[in-house]
């Protein structure tokens, strides 16, 4: 009998010290100084984490950090609303502004003429801080550039049938196809869906699988953002047998999205805010996302990173960042020719 | 009358009128069902404040074939399942099995990788042009290995990440069935193999049920194997529709149509489990039932353990040590985790007691008082078990940003998500091994002048001591690979294992993702192993 009490006191014991332990962590923590940001990051810590450590230390802002993807923090941020704790977010794709663009506070105007004006949103909420290309990738083992169509309409040939990739579910592609019907119109951006349905493309969830799979031959070519390459090329070396090539007539293809940031309506620390994306927009950050991350810098004349194509190589149609606001749009085409779900 | 004898008293009339449950269960299971009612009204506030075109986008023919394409997924994950997991759960609880223990924990592992994870591993190793082809490349000339993409390399992957389920809630079962049955089939002259399946197996319906369908749920709720294997199911359109950000709506809609398809699930469970007694009239906890002599079978049954640990196992841990030594000779910088060793370490046993203290009442409540009541309360356990995870999520910073400010963003409400998400599997758990207490053993320790509670407390407690400790390693396992509702809803700069893994292994750091990734499982590994090396025998 006194075994079993003894079992019992443990077995409540360990409630209480659960509670406990609940309870205190749920007290830690709360700092409302006025030296505080929140920022919530749909870029990865990986990537921007370093770069948030060196504005922590060079202004001395005790700065937060929610990392997340994309669409989930734009989804988290409508769910909080007015109740939001961010001061800025940070994300990796233009749609995911555009989806909280209402919850955004206007910049200063001084902030949106330090990049080219098609990377800024049209109604200057948010503002672009680095630019990522979209490309083609292809195994080096069987095609060389010389084998690739002008543009991308070229794909299009049966000689491509079951030879290329693509993400359709990916924000990166669906902003080309946002590009595409801007330039092509919606008819002809459905033939050429339509058309590329017909040749068999292998579907990847995202970029990095189809990367890897140009690489090991599993396909030739594959619709891709620009970037994701290199990091393939720092861990796997030179042998790594896949490399970009930027259809050189331009057009939907060659178009430059950007990774961007705003300030919420709802901030306390507005100040803090504007210095962080001031920060972004600096010479050192700038420099920091051309050398980490192997994107294009926006805000300054900082050469790109080894093995990069410079800007000036790639055809960018130069689309304002309202011709690719239509998400929605290209989302409804997309379900209808039976491309996502 | 007060409030509380009034519940009582309607609780009685929704119980099927077998006595009241004292308020020291019925309070508790109020509050937990309460709690996982949140992510359902959410659902339906946001599905329905929509316009009526979401109709027309949840009816649609492609939403039908994905349908019938996630039905034959989850069937087939869970038959293999239970053939791998029955076999072991047996070998490793009756037979004279060498390293009986160190099985246990190795077949218990695969459950804490990620499955995105896995996906990525199961891509490299297996793909048509991946390291299995190189290998066969030069001494056979294999150009190209047929497309593991698809039903196949889904079927594949989901059914050596979530096997262990079946082991865990098998050998809980196993260890609680009284050994006399057994023996008194074999002195009444049937073999080994006989009493098996006349005896042991027909007992063991309610711990293969329990896996099966936390399998079955499983295997409903995954995103990151099927989207990189690239089978479509239900949960992965639903992660398509929050990808795209801009529509919540169609996303809460199909989470609502996923609900009802688990619900037929889960009623199939309930339906197996028919009206048998599975409690002997003695507890007999202290004898330990007789080894089985494996004899000339031990070979085969070793290989049997070893085929399955290499594939589910080691195979993966392999691909993730082979990622992190070619990013040490390409100069990849590594910074250690440990404080995400030590956050994930530290959640995962937080959440791990808070289910079981959740799973209690409700569990006590589903054995000792069936009715309306707890069959309801049980079903909606399975709800957050089935849902995605990012489903789950939303809703609570829904309600928490919202109604409970304090609360937000802090270990309290990210506790709060993983009790909803893994409520199920230890229940699961704590049921079965309730299941097989006879309430006599209960009412006798009442008859003796011990209130309910010091019943519960020093008879039942102890007694289903197995079960409770098979249910926390389960929630355990889970919370430290979860991932989506971790990233949005833990408090501002807290990070995880998984959260590491996830942050490099999207941005195609492999190897970077390798290294937190194996300690993931290595840090999963110390607590399994404690638990399984105290277990009485």
């Amino acid at each position: 009998m006194s075994t079993s009490t003894n079992k019992g006191i443990r077995f409540w014991g360990i409630i209480a010290l659960f509670l406990t332990s609940v309870f205190l962590s749920a007290c830690g923590g709360s700092d409302g100084d006025a030296g505080s940001l929140t920022v919530y990051s749909g870029r990865s810590e990986t990537l921007v984490g370093p770069l948030i450590d060196r504005f922590k230390e060079d202004t001395g802002i005790d700065v937060s950090v929610k990392y997340a993807g994309t669409p989930q923090l734009a989804a988290t941020l409508l769910e909080e609303g007015d109740n939001t704790s961010a001061d800025v977010f940070f994300a990796q794709d233009p749609g995911g502004l555009g989806a909280v663009a209402g919850m955004l506070s206007p910049l200063e105007e001084d902030v949106l003429t330090k990049v080219p004006q098609w990377a800024v949103s049209s109604d200057g909420v948010w503002v672009g801080v680095s630019g990522r290309a979209r490309t083609v990738v292809y195994n080096t083992d069987t095609l060389a550039p010389d084998d690739l169509p002008d543009d991308l309409e070229g794909f299009t040939d049966p000689k491509w049938k079951g030879r290329l990739g693509w993400a359709p579910t990916n924000a990166s592609f669906q902003t080309m196809v946002t590009a595409m019907r801007s330039i092509w119109g919606d008819q002809r951006t459905v033939q050429w869906l339509e058309n590329i349905q017909a040749n068999d493309p292998k579907v990847y969830p995202k970029n990095t699988p189809i990367i890897s799979a140009a690489a090991s031959g599993e396909i030739d070519v594959g619709l891709v953002n620009h970037y994701y390459l290199h990091r393939f090329l720092a861990e796997q070396g030179d042998s790594f047998s896949a490399r970009n090539y930027h259809p050189p007539a331009g057009g939907p293809g060659a178009i430059v999205m950007v990774s961007g940031v705003g300030i919420l309506e709802e901030s306390n620390n507005k100040d803090n805010a504007q210095q962080f994306i001031d920060y972004l927009l600096s010479d050192i950050s700038q420099k920091y996302f051309v050398e980490e991350t192997y994107e294009y810098p926006l805000a300054s004349g900082i050469p790109v990173a080894e093995g990069v194509s410079p800007l000036s190589e790639i055809n960018n149609p130069d689309l304002s960042s309202s011709a690719l606001s239509d998400l929605e749009g290209t989302q409804a085409l997309l379900r209808e020719a039976g491309i996502i779900p | 009358m007060s409030i509380g004898e009034v519940a009582a008293a309607r609780l009685r009339s929704l119980s099927g009128g077998r006595g009241t449950p004292p308020a020291i269960i019925w309070v508790p299971a109020l509050f937990v069902g309460a709690v996982l009612l949140l992510p359902l009204i959410y659902l339906v506030v946001r599905t329905f404040d929509a316009g009526g075109d979401i109709w027309d986008l949840l009816f649609r023919q492609r939403i039908g074939t994905i349908l019938l394409r996630t039905i034959l997924l989850v069937v087939t994950v869970t038959g293999a399942s239970i053939l791998l997991a029955v076999p072991i759960a047996w070998l490793t609880t009756r037979t004279d099995l060498p390293l009986r223990r160190v099985w246990v924990v190795l077949s218990a592992l695969p459950l804490v990788i990620p499955s995105y994870v896995a996906g990525f591993i199961v891509i490299a190793a297996l793909g048509p042009r991946g390291m299995l082809q190189q290998t066969l490349d030069g001494p056979f000339g294999v150009d190209r290995l047929p497309d593991i993409h698809g039903f196949v390399g889904a079927l594949l992957t989901l059914t050596f990440l979530s096997f262990p389920y079946v082991v865990l809630t098998v050998r809980a079962a196993l260890l609680r069935i009284d050994p006399a049955l057994e023996e008194s089939s074999r002195i009444l002259g049937r073999g080994n193999w006989t009493t098996f399946f006349s005896v042991t197996l027909p007992m063991l319906r309610p711990g293969i049920a329990a896996g099966g369908l936390l399998v079955a749920l499983y295997t409903l709720s995954d995103f990151g194997a099927v989207s990189l294997l690239r089978y479509e199911t239900f949960t992965w359109a639903i992660f398509i529709q929050y990808e795209s950000a801009l529509d919540r709506t169609l996303g809460a809609g199909m989470s609502l149509s996923l609900v009802i398809l688990a619900l037929a699930i889960v009623g199939l469970e309930l339906f197996s489990r028919g009206r048998a007694r599975y409690y002997s009239s003695t507890t007999s906890i202290s004898r330990p039932p007789s080894t089985i002599r494996l004899g000339r079978w031990k070979c085969p049954a070793l290989a049997f353990c070893a085929i399955v640990v290499a594939m589910s196992l080691v195979a993966p841990m392999s691909v993730l040590v082979y990622w992190v030594v070619r990013g040490i000779s390409a100069g990849e910088p590594f910074n250690l985790v440990w404080t995400a060793v030590g956050n994930s370490v530290y959640v995962a046993a937080l959440a791990a007691t808070a289910a079981v203290i959740a799973a209690l009442p409700v569990a006590a409540l589903s054995v000792r008082y069936p009715g309306v009541f707890s069959g309801f309360l049980e079903r909606l356990s399975y709800i957050g078990f089935a849902l995605p995870g990012i489903a789950i999520a939303l809703s609570l910073v829904f309600f928490g940003a919202r109604y409970a400010p304090p609360l937000y963003q802090t270990t309290g409400l990210l506790l709060l998500a993983y009790v909803v998400l893994y409520l199920s599997p230890a229940l699961g758990a704590v049921r079965t091994s309730l299941l097989q207490i006879s309430p006599r053993i209960e009412e006798a320790a009442r008859g003796l002048g011990n209130s309910p509670l010091r019943a519960f407390s020093s008879v039942t407690l102890p007694v289903a001591r197995p079960g409770l400790m098979a249910g926390w390693a389960l929630v355990f396992l889970l919370v430290m690979k979860e991932l989506p509702a971790t990233l949005i809803l833990s408090p501002i700069g807290f990070n995880t294992l998984a959260t590491s893994i996830w942050s490099n292994a999207s941005e195609a750091f492999f190897a970077r993702a390798a290294l937190p990734a194996l300690l993931l499982i290595a840090a999963s590994a110390v607590p399994l192993a404690f638990l399984m090396l105290r277990e009485r025998r």
